[in-house]
C-alpha cells in the first residue's frame, strides 16, 4: 500500500511539467498583450516596451519557459504581473476561503445527496422518489447566480437572519494564520469569531452545495436500485435483519463506490474556485483570483493556479483510489 | 416694522444656529464603502486602476492637488511655487512640519526620492516597480534638484504648463523614503505616506482597512476608521447598502437608480465625469478622407437616442472632445443636429448618393464611457444604414482592439478616454493632435492632421496665463466641430450612493472620493 502510495505521489512530478507545458504555451497564445491591457487607453510605444521588458516578455517564448521551469524547480513561480505580489503567497492568502466553503458545501452536499438518494432507493417511485429527482434536476440546472440572490433576498433582506455576503463581518480583524476562520477560531476559543464566520458559511455553503448534492443523490439512487435487487440483500433481509442495518450497512457500502468517485471528482472541481458563488457571496477564493488573472492576461498567477489544482486533483485521485480499498477490502493495491 | 425685522431677524439667526447645530460633524465611526474589485497595489507611483488609486488618495498626498470637487490646482504638501521666465524651471517650497505615518520627516529629500525612483534608471528602487504612469506624467521632466530642505527645484526639458496638474495626479504623490527602503518590492502591501488615513490591513479581494491619522497636519479626519469591502456584485452591494451593512457605495446598476433615489434612507449622487465616448473615422481612408462624409454620418447619427437608450441617465451627448465641467470648453460650438435627409444631401454631394459598404468597430467590454458598446455600435449601424450605409460591426478582444486601432487598421471605431489630470491638453493633444498619429501608437485613431489646430495646442501647452490658454482651446473646439473627425458621442457621470446618514460625501470631478471630510451623523 505505502509503495503504491509513494508511487502514485511520484506521478505528481511528471503531471507539474506536463501541465506547465500545455499552460505556458496555451495562455501566451490567447491574443491580448499583458503590457497593454495593464495601460489600456493610456498606454503609449514606449511604456508598453518598458513594461514588457520588465515582464521579461521581450525574450523568446522558449527561452521564457526555461526560465520558468528553473524558477520552479527552486520552489519560484514568480510575482504577479498585475499586484506584483508573489504567485505562491496569492495562493496561499485565496486558497483557505475556498477550501472552507468547498469542506462546508461538501459536507452539506454529502450528507443530504446520500440521504436523498438512499431514500429514494427503498421509495422507489413514491412522492419522496420525485422530489429527489426535481431535486437533482433542479440542483443541476439552477444557475447559482439566481439561486444565490433568492436566498440572500429571503434569508438576509426579509427574515434578517443571516449576513448577505463576505466571509467576516468587515469591522472583525481576525489573523488566522492558517486562513481557515473557522477552524482557527474554533481552535483558539475565540467564540464571537467562530459565530460570525460561520453564520456567514451558511448561505453560500448550501447554495454551492447543491451542485454536489444533486450528482450524489442521483448516483446514489440509481446505485443502491442496482444494489437493493441482488442476492446478498435477500440473504440479509431473509436472515431477518432489521430493515436499517440492510440498508445502511450491507447495501450503502457497496453501492459507494461510485458514489465515492463522484464526490471526489465535485471536491475536486469545487476545489478549483467556484467563481460564480465567490462572486455572489463576495467571498475572497482562489476561483476569484484565476478568473481576474486570465483577464489580466496576468500569466504567472495563471501558471501558478493551474499547476496547483493539477496537483490538487492529483491528491484527491489518490485519496479517493486509497478510500476505494477501505469501503471494499477485496480491492487491493499490493 | 422695526420691532418685526428684529424679531425676524432674531429667529432666522436662531434657526440657522439650530441647523448649524444639527451639522456640527462628528469625531468617531467606522465608514464601510462597498465597491466592485479589489485594489491591484498601494504603491501611488505603480498603479493604473481606480481602485488602487482610491485608496493611496487617502495615504498619501502630492505636492499639489485638486481644490475640493473641482480640478483647480492648489497646494498641498508644496506651500507655493515659482516658475522661470522660459517656463523651465519650476522651484516649490514645501510644508514644514510633516511627518510620514511612520514618522519620517516629510521634506526635499523625500519628494526627490519620489520622483528619482519612477524615472531614473539608476535609482536603486527604479527596479521594484513598472511606474506605469511615469512616461506620461513626468515626460516633460529632466531632473529634481533638492535647494535646500524644504524647497525643490523640477528642470523640465521643454515647457510645458500642463506639467503642475500632472504633479496633481496619484502617481506622483510622495512616499515615505524609509518605508521603500525598508519594503523594497513590497511596498505596494505596506503603504507610508502623509496623508488623513494610515494603512492598517489589506485581505486581498475582501477589504483594505484605514485608520484616522491623529497627527494629520490638516486635522484629522472625522471617521476613526475607514473600510473598502470589495462586493463583486452590483445587485448584491445595493442589498447590502440597503440592509445598512456598509454605507456606501458605487459601481451601479443603472436599473437600481430610480429605486435608490427613492428609498428615504439614501442620497444619491451623481457628477458629470471628465471623459469622453467617441466615434473616430479614420480619416486616412477612403470615403472618410472626405469632410462632407463625415459631416454626413454626424447628422446621421441620433445621439440622444442613443444616450437616452444605452446610458440610463449617467450620460449626456457631446458635442465636444472634453465635457462641460473641464476648464476651456466652448459652448458657442454649434453640434451636428440629427438630420438624416440632410447626411444624405451631404453623402451625394460627397459622390455617394447610394451610401456605400464599411466598417463599424466596437469595444468587447463595457467601460466607464460606454456601458453597453454592442447596443450603441448596433444603434449606429442602424441610423447609418437608413442614410444607405451599410456598416459591419466587427469587435476583437480588449488588448488587440487597442492594437489594431494604433495601427490604423479600422474604417470607424468606436473608443474613449477618461482626462488623467483634468487638463484640456489630456483630451485634445492626446486624442486629436498630428503628433499623435503615429501608426502602431497612434492615440489620435482618426489620424486627423490639421497644422492650425497643432499650432494652437502646442501654444496652450507652453502657455501658463490660465485666461490665454482656455481662449486656445475654445477656438480649438471650433476647428474640430468643423472638421469633424469624430462623432463625439457621450460624456458619462461618476455616480455614487450613501446612507443619508454619511455626511459631506461628494464625488470630485476628478481622482478619488475624499473621505477626509466625511462624518457620520449616527
Amino acid at each position: 500500500m505505502y509503495r503504491y502510495i509513494i508511487r502514485r505521489l511520484l506521478i505528481v512530478i511528471p503531471v507539474i511539467i506536463g501541465v506547465s507545458a500545455v499552460v505556458f504555451f496555451l495562455i501566451r497564445s490567447i491574443p491580448g498583450d499583458p503590457a497593454l491591457i495593464l495601460l489600456g487607453e493610456h498606454s503609449s510605444e514606449e511604456s508598453v516596451e518598458k513594461i514588457r521588458v520588465q515582464l521579461g516578455l521581450d525574450k523568446p517564448k522558449v527561452i521564457q519557459f526555461f526560465y520558468f521551469l528553473y524558477n520552479m524547480a527552486r520552489g519560484d513561480l514568480g510575482r504577479s504581473f498585475l499586484t506584483n505580489e508573489i504567485v505562491s503567497l496569492e495562493i496561499y492568502k485565496h486558497f483557505p476561503a475556498t477550501l472552507e466553503l468547498t469542506l462546508c458545501s461538501m459536507a452539506f452536499g454529502t450528507s443530504v445527496g446520500l440521504l436523498l438518494g438512499v431514500t429514494a432507493a427503498t421509495h422507489r417511485n413514491s412522492i419522496i422518489d420525485y422530489v429527489t429527482t426535481v431535486i437533482s434536476v433542479a440542483g443541476i440546472s439552477m444557475p447559482i447566480f439566481w439561486l444565490g440572490l433568492i436566498a440572500i433576498i429571503i434569508f438576509s433582506i426579509k427574515l434578517h437572519i443571516l449576513p448577505i455576503s463576505g466571509r467576516l463581518d468587515p469591522t472583525i480583524t481576525f489573523k488566522a494564520r492558517s486562513g481557515l476562520i473557522i477552524l482557527e477560531s474554533l481552535i483558539k476559543g475565540n467564540f464571537t469569531v467562530f459565530k460570525d464566520a460561520l453564520y456567514h458559511m451558511i448561505l453560500p455553503a448550501i447554495c454551492l452545495g447543491t451542485i454536489p448534492l444533486a450528482s450524489i443523490a442521483r448516483m446514489t439512487r440509481s446505485s443502491m436500485l442496482e444494489i437493493l435487487s441482488q442476492d446478498f440483500i435477500r440473504t440479509a433481509r431473509a436472515k431477518g435483519l432489521p430493515a436499517r442495518k440492510v440498508i445502511y450497512i450491507h447495501a450503502l457500502r457497496n453501492a459507494l463506490i461510485p458514489v465515492v468517485t463522484v464526490i471526489g471528482l465535485q471536491f475536486g472541481s469545487l476545489l478549483g474556485g467556484a467563481v460564480l458563488t465567490e462572486t455572489i457571496f463576495a467571498w475572497p477564493g482562489i476561483g476569484r483570483l484565476s478568473v481576474e488573472a486570465i483577464n489580466a492576461r496576468d500569466y504567472p498567477v495563471i501558471q501558478g493556479c493551474i499547476i496547483f489544482f493539477a496537483i490538487i486533483f492529483v491528491f484527491i485521485n489518490l485519496l479517493v483510489d486509497i478510500l476505494y480499498a477501505f469501503i471494499d477490502p477485496r480491492i487491493r493495491y499490493d | 416694522m422695526k420691532k418685526l425685522l428684529g424679531t425676524l431677524l432674531l429667529v432666522s439667526l436662531l434657526i440657522s444656529s439650530v441647523a448649524f447645530g444639527a451639522e456640527t460633524p462628528k469625531y468617531g465611526g467606522t465608514l464601510i464603502f462597498g465597491r466592485g474589485g479589489d485594489s491591484v497595489g498601494l504603491d501611488p507611483a505603480d498603479i493604473t486602476d481606480g481602485e488602487s488609486t482610491r485608496v493611496t488618495e487617502m495615504i498619501f498626498e502630492g505636492l499639489v492637488g485638486f481644490k475640493g470637487e473641482t480640478t483647480d490646482i492648489v497646494p498641498v504638501l508644496a506651500t507655493s511655487w515659482t516658475v522661470s521666465k522660459d517656463g523651465k524651471i519650476w522651484t516649490f517650497k514645501l510644508r514644514k512640519g510633516v511627518k510620514f505615518h511612520d514618522g519620517t520627516p516629510f521634506n526635499a529629500e523625500a519628494v526627490k526620492f519620489s520622483f528619482d525612483r519612477q524615472f531614473d534608471k539608476n535609482h536603486p528602487y527604479y527596479k521594484y516597480g513598472k511606474w506605469e504612469y511615469a512616461e506620461f506624467a513626468l515626460e516633460p521632466l529632466e531632473k529634481v534638484e533638492i535647494v535646500d530642505d524644504y524647497t525643490v527645484r523640477f528642470t523640465l526639458k521643454y515647457p510645458f504648463s500642463p506639467f503642475l496638474a500632472n504633479l496633481a495626479m496619484f502617481s506622483c504623490a510622495i512616499v515615505s523614503p524609509t518605508a521603500v527602503k525598508k519594503y523594497g518590492p513590497d511596498f505596494f502591501k505596506n503603504p507610508v505616506g502623509t496623508g488623513p488615513f494610515k494603512f492598517v490591513e489589506w485581505v486581498p479581494k475582501d477589504k483594505i482597512v484605514l485608520e484616522a491619522n491623529t497627527e494629520y497636519w490638516g486635522g484629522r479626519p472625522y471617521l476613526d476608521k475607514l473600510i473598502f469591502r470589495v462586493i463583486p456584485d452590483n445587485s448584491v452591494r445595493w442589498l447590502e447598502l440597503q440592509r445598512g451593512t456598509i454605507d456606501a457605495m458605487d459601481g451601479i446598476n443603472p436599473d437600481d437608480i430610480p429605486a435608490m433615489k427613492a428609498d428615504p434612507n439614501i442620497s444619491f449622487y451623481q457628477v458629470p465625469a471628465l471623459n469622453i465616448c467617441y466615434l473616430a473615422m479614420n480619416t486616412e481612408k477612403k470615403p472618410f478622407d472626405n469632410v462632407l462624409v463625415r459631416k454626413a454620418i454626424n447628422h446621421a447619427i441620433n445621439k440622444k437616442a442613443i444616450v437616452d437608450a444605452f446610458y440610463r441617465g449617467i450620460g449626456i451627448v457631446a458635442k465636444n472632445p472634453i465635457p462641460p465641467n473641464m476648464m476651456g470648453y466652448n459652448d458657442k460650438v454649434k453640434d451636428y443636429e440629427y438630420d438624416p435627409e440632410k447626411a444624405k444631401q451631404l453623402l451625394a454631394k460627397a459622390g455617394y448618393p447610394n451610401g456605400f459598404e464599411t466598417t463599424l468597430w466596437t469595444p468587447p467590454i463595457p467601460r466607464v464611457y460606454i456601458p453597453q458598446p454592442t447596443k450603441v455600435a448596433e444603434a449606429i449601424q442602424a441610423d447609418l444604414a437608413k442614410v444607405g450605409i451599410k456598416a459591419k460591426i466587427v469587435t476583437f478582444d480588449w488588448g488587440t482592439y487597442l492594437q489594431k486601432t494604433r495601427n490604423g487598421e479600422h474604417e470607424m471605431a468606436i473608443l474613449g478616454w477618461g482626462s488623467d489630470n483634468g487638463d484640456p491638453d489630456n483630451t485634445i493633444y492626446v486624442l486629436l493632435d498630428k503628433d499623435n498619429t503615429k501608426k502602431g501608437v497612434a492615440s489620435n485613431i482618426a489620424f486627423y492632421k490639421n497644422d492650425k489646430l497643432h499650432d494652437l495646442l502646442i501654444k496652450a501647452q507652453q502657455t501658463t496665463s490660465i485666461p490665454a490658454r482656455k481662449r486656445l482651446y475654445e477656438s480649438a473646439q471650433l476647428i474640430i466641430k468643423d472638421d469633424a473627425p469624430w462623432v463625439t458621442i457621450a460624456h458619462t457621470s461618476a455616480v455614487a450612493a450613501a446612507r443619508k446618514y454619511v455626511k459631506n460625501f461628494a464625488i470630485p470631478a476628478i481622482s478619488a472620493i475624499r473621505f477626509t471630510r466625511v462624518w457620520l451623523d449616527k
